[in-house]
């Protein structure tokens, strides 16, 4: 084990740590908007998909990273508005619409690109020198967007009117509106946010981390990102370290694989290898969430008093 | 009970979603009326049709009577797939194990089973095996649930991947032939198989794979029924769903019901394994579910979680499974993915049109 800890292992594990922990930033202070202002986000892993499907397709068309990461954030708040206006107009059950919504995200990709492409597992691979750009070879320019995020999350959330009213519907929808805040448009804003910046934890997956749409290629992240939202409790600074935590778990896994050996000096199968991710996201949630307190009126509908 | 407004509004949300899918495909360029045709036009000309149908409409009726019994807890669970995998493994493992399953390596014929059981032991005992297998991947998010409140739909995805990943391993280390290219098991012992329908019924043809499955399937819709309103522990577990807190304060133990949901739940998807390795490939394969787990989600909502209603919406939902491979083949643009659009529509609007049942 010892031989792990050279200082090169530390590094590539740490710039490791930063690529895995990025789309989880984004989508989780994606559902810090949506979940302070009363929303539950299930929706988060269609979002992502929203925004890693359309960047990759504009991407691979246009030649330009910027306008395809641009374009998946557009997607993303067009799904966003979907999913608020079924949960917020027509008061759909907010953990089965925004099932649907990421049910929704596997399939439609599939008939799109089937279309465009001839081929409904993924979009086109698209050249490097197109990708959004890594510094120095190791930082990814969407990872510092997604590190400096949190900061101004943090001061539109707490320091601006909009993120006190946010947090007001949220936690007493009656009181807010009774101070003359509109509930309905403030979740419509917030839930769209949202899909906005899950969408960008999307888009980086496919043209950042990857070159290409993949099916379900999120593979659980924006549930992942829900449970970190969860262990950060729904606070925009602890949900980077809670990013970081899970992106962590998830480098040390990747880097670990052939390097450290079973008993027997076999390697470890590499399905344990992927199990850990989410395993630990169960451990943590269990043992973290009594601990947290969710949102006053996280899951309920607003009604106007009449 | 307003039988017109129970089947007006799951309606209502599937012609909706028609006209929305009607709408993608005229985007993608082709005509929707021949899309739709072919879609739902091929599964009920012929016994060949009507077998392939109910065939698949078998795990559906499993998993949306599975998603069902959580939803009547008031819980959302997205885990049926993971369930019915480690399902459909375990009951492959006890018909190698217990049935005498004698393995070809290389032209060798190896003894992989410990014992060679009767059928009429063997099949049981693979049933069992397989619902609690079920049930116990099922009940730990009950559990979790219960004992530390976190969230079901997150603890049920993970245990997804997880159990996907667990019975890939057992397959590729201890249960496939060595160098066979495909994630499967070997063949389970010749005792642990059910009877197709097809040795009943005249004219259709011996490779349908409808089995008995499918007759479990409806005796499972009766024994829910009566297990949710005819009986006490039904009683409360609805209860429970209605309103947790109302039900607590009348004295009713809501812990132990959403883990004894959550288990049926798990049990009832992991009969999925019956008709799937018993009853058709004779061994666990890796990616033998088309995502029945969660189209049980959308099979429970359309079917109003009632079991009636879950066998008319799994028949349903089957024709349009049925349906994707011939959109595939005959049309030229629209691919077979439609359909699961057209699920998640179906499953957005009828949660959308929910607000208006209740009036």
């Amino acid at each position: 084990m010892s031989e792990l800890l050279t200082p090169t292992f530390i590094l590539i594990l740490i710039f490791s740590t930063i690529r895995t922990a990025t789309p989880l930033i984004f989508a989780a202070l994606g559902g810090l908007f949506s979940e302070r202002s009363g929303v539950i986000n299930i929706a988060l892993e269609g979002l992502m998909l929203a925004g890693a499907f359309t960047a990759a397709v504009v991407t691979y068309e246009l030649n330009d990273p910027y306008i395809g990461f641009l374009a998946g954030l557009l997607a993303g708040a067009a799904l966003g508005f979907v999913y608020a206006v079924a949960v917020i107009k027509f008061e759909a059950d907010q953990v089965v619409a925004g099932f649907a919504i990421s049910f929704l995200m596997i399939g439609l990709p599939a008939v799109i690109s089937a279309r465009i492409y001839d081929s409904a597992g993924s979009t086109q691979q698209i050249a490097k020198e197109f990708l959004l750009p890594d510094f120095y070879n190791r930082i990814n320019v969407a990872s510092i967007l997604a590190f400096l995020l949190v900061p101004v999350c943090w001061y539109v959330l707490y320091k601006t009117p909009f993120g006190l009213r946010l947090r007001a519907v949220g936690e007493n929808p009656a009181a807010a509106d009774a101070a003359g805040v509109s509930v309905i448009r403030l979740r419509y804003m917030a839930v769209i946010i949202s899909g906005i910046l899950a969408a960008a934890g999307g888009a980086y997956l496919s043209i950042g981390q990857s070159s290409l749409f993949t099916r379900a290629m999120t593979a659980g992240r924006g549930y992942i990102a829900l449970a970190a939202l969860i262990l950060a409790k729904w606070k925009p600074v602890p949900v980077l370290f809670a990013c970081l935590f899970f992106g962590f778990t998830e480098a040390l896994s990747i880097q670990l694989q052939g390097v450290i050996k079973m008993p027997s000096g076999e390697d470890i199968p590499v399905q344990f290898i992927q199990m850990i991710p989410y395993l630990l996201t169960i451990i943590v949630l269990a043992g973290f969430i009594g601990l947290s307190r969710a949102p006053k009126a996280l899951g309920i509908p607003y009604r106007k008093e009449s | 009970m307003n039988i017109f407004r129970e089947v007006l509004w799951p309606l209502v949300a599937v012609l909706a979603a028609f006209v929305v899918g009607g709408l993608i495909v005229v985007l993608i360029g082709d005509n929707p009326f021949v899309v739709f045709y072919q879609l739902v036009g091929n599964s009920f000309g012929s016994l060949n049709d009507i077998g392939y149908t109910l065939f698949i409409a078998t795990p559906l009726i499993f998993t949306g009577l599975a998603v069902a019994v959580a939803f009547r807890c008031g819980l959302l669970n997205i885990g049926a797939e993971g369930q019915l995998y480690v399902a459909a493994f375990v009951a492959a493992w006890v018909g190698i194990k217990f049935g005498g399953a004698v393995v070809d390596v290389f032209g060798k014929q190896e003894d992989w089973s410990w014992v060679s059981l009767p059928a009429v032991v063997l099949v049981p005992l693979c049933i069992i095996a397989s619902v609690a297998a079920g049930a116990f991947w099922g009940a730990i998010p009950g559990y979790l649930k219960a004992r530390f409140g976190s969230h079901e739909v997150i603890n049920t995805i993970m245990l997804n991947f997880i159990g996907v990943a667990l019975v890939s391993y057992f397959t590729q280390y201890y249960y496939k032939v060595a160098g066979d290219p495909i994630m499967q098991t070997v063949e389970i012992g010749p005792a642990a198989r059910i009877p197709r329908i097809s040795q009943f019924i005249p004219g259709m043809p011996d490779f349908v794979p409808l089995s008995v499955a499918f007759l479990l399937a409806l005796l499972m819709c009766f024994l829910v029924y009566v297990f949710l309103w005819k009986t006490k522990w039904g009683y409360e577990m609805r209860a429970v769903g209605e309103n947790a807190s109302a039900a607590e304060y009348g004295g009713i133990s809501v812990k132990k019901q959403i883990i004894l949901a959550m288990t049926i739940s798990g049990g009832l998807a992991g009969m999925v394994a019956i008709g799937e390795v018993l009853g058709y490939r004779y061994r666990y394969y890796d990616g033998f579910s088309d995502g029945w787990g969660f189209l049980g989600i959308a099979v429970a909502l359309l079917g109003r979680n009632h079991p009636l209603g879950i066998i008319i919406a799994a028949i349903f939902f089957a024709v349009l499974k049925r349906g994707e491979i011939f959109v595939d083949i005959e049309t030229r643009y629209v691919s077979k993915d439609l359909v699961v659009v057209l699920q998640a529509i179906i499953i957005l609007f009828v949660a959308s049109l929910q607000k208006y049942t209740r009036r």
